[in-house]
């Protein structure tokens, strides 16, 4: 049962909120209150604007079982435009093939459900190719 | 008889943000006709905007939420509720408005709930935030409607339930791109459409889904807010009603004395599908997209059950400064891409369990 982890990991998964390190600026995600470049403590809460770029990428064909609903699909590395990168699902995309490169936005999506359907549904930030106007 | 008598807050609210969300997947109706009924008959939409594997309600309620937020421009904290209408919540029991209020940083000063009214539910929401609003206790309330709409593989229904949300930001009028001049609703028990728990799919009572259920309550509420208000469908550049297809709302909207060019802009159905607690509200968030200061907007819902709700907004100078905060309801409709009936049932969950 992983429910307590769920709820505490829950404002970062949601909405990509992070640190800001009072001392030198720097962005910090996942949130670690300490700053990796000045080593300040840095507890300051940041939402990140979830835009972002593909800088590499991969096709899950065979992935672990509570994510076999989804598959295949695209984990990517991607760099935020505050700074730091992660690794996210990429959703929506469509008929487009990924590039690195890609502009991406952040949005938030089920991740897996947690025991099946009884379970808690797990939700976090994945990146889509970023949302364009439409022709006039 | 009982006067009419419209709800009208005691303070004047209005529309402070507004946002619209609708999945990137579209089936054709074409598609469902070629499995269901070898190609032949009409078909009541051109095509319907299916959720991806990832997507629920709270995922759909939860981007135009933040869409409206953004319009708004007002800080996630000064919500002081956060209430979604629809008849798909991920859980029969947690609130999607927990789920909704904690991703956008609402909590934890702050009421949330779900509402549930078939298609009018979203509309609902609305009405209780004017009234929270209205009546000074709050400054700012959050309400949405969402679903992502199921019909049994086969059925009519199949053809157009789809999937959509759209989110209001209620607040002070002297703070709104659009002033809620005045709302009346029109309730009764009639069983056009239901659906009991436990049950996946909906049932409708046939006969009654037409003139019992939507074009009565749609043309009862319409037609006494317009009279209490000495208002005539002249006096509005638009209006939006409830489109569980194409035919409905343009029928009921010459009933009631409405021109095509004054529904056109809402007009959605035809290419989005019925997004149900969507449904009428996502048609004002197109509305909203392209809406002069001074222009008057008539909106009424349906929700099977049966009931509708007619409110009369009026925009203001506030709307050319915010409406490009948040991407428009045309940049969703416009990115799409077509899936066949095979794909569709795998993204609608329609092969296992
Ligand atoms: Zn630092």
């Amino acid at each position: 049962m992983e429910v307590p982890r769920h709820w505490r990991l829950k404002k970062q998964r949601y909405a990509l909120v992070g640190e800001v390190c009072p001392s030198c600026g720097a962005k910090l995600f996942p949130p670690r209150d300490v700053c990796p470049v000045c080593k300040a403590e840095a507890k300051t809460l940041y939402t990140f604007s979830g835009r972002g770029e593909v800088l590499a990428f991969t096709t899950v064909t065979q992935p672990p079982a509570e994510f076999a609903d989804q598959a295949p699909y695209v984990v990517a590395l991607v760099r935020l435009e505050e700074g730091p990168t992660l690794t996210a699902q990429l959703t929506d995309l469509g008929d487009e093939t990924p590039y690195i490169g890609m502009p991406v936005e952040m949005v938030t999506r089920r991740l897996r459900t947690d025991q099946g359907e009884r379970g808690v549904i797990v939700y976090g930030y994945k990146f889509r190719p970023r949302l364009q106007p439409a022709p006039a | 008889m009982t006067p009419i008598r419209p709800l009208r807050p005691q303070r004047p609210v209005g529309i402070v943000g507004y946002g619209a969300y609708i999945p990137r997947y579209r089936l054709p109706a074409e598609e469902i006709r070629r499995i269901w009924s070898q190609g032949k008959g009409g078909l009541p939409v051109q095509e319907k905007a299916v959720p991806g594997l990832d997507e629920d309600t709270f995922t759909i309620a939860l981007e135009a939420a933040r869409n409206a937020l953004a319009r708004a421009g007002i800080a996630p904290e000064d919500l002081r509720a956060v209430w979604v209408g629809s008849e798909s919540h991920p859980y029969a029991v947690k609130p999607t408005g927990t789920l909704v209020a904690e991703a956008l940083g609402a909590t934890p000063h702050v009421q949330a709930g779900d509402w549930e009214f078939a298609c009018k539910a979203g509309t609902e929401a609305m009405v209780a935030a004017l009234g929270l609003v209205g009546s000074g206790m709050a400054d700012y309330a959050l309400a949405i409607g969402a679903d992502t709409a199921q019909g049994r593989p086969g059925d009519a229904l199949e053809y157009t339930a789809a999937a959509g949300g759209a989110a209001f930001v209620l607040g002070p009028a002297q703070d709104a791109l659009a002033v809620i001049e005045a709302t009346y609703s029109y309730v009764t028990d009639t069983p056009d459409f239901w659906r009991r728990e436990h049950q996946r799919y909906p049932s409708h009572g046939q006969r009654f889904t037409g003139e019992p259920a939507y074009f009565h309550h749609i043309t009862h509420a319409a037609r006494a807010l317009l009279e209490a208000l000495d208002l005539e469908p002249g006096d509005f550049a638009y209006a939006v009603f409830h489109q569980p297809n194409a035919k409905f709302p343009q029928r009921v909207a010459k009933m009631l004395g409405f021109k095509p060019e004054q529904i056109a802009p809402g007009l959605l159905v035809p290419r989005i599908g019925n997004t149900y607690s969507g449904s009428a509200l996502v048609g004002l968030t197109a509305v909203l997209d392209i809406a002069q200061p001074g222009e008057r907007i008539f909106v009424t819902s349906f929700g099977s059950g049966a009931g509708s709700d007619a409110m009369v907004l009026t925009v203001t100078e506030a709307i050319e400064a915010r409406r490009d905060r948040a991407p428009r309801t045309e940049d969703y409709i416009a990115r799409r891409t077509v899936i066949d009936y095979g794909l569709y049932v795998r993204y609608r969950g329609k092969l296992n369990k």
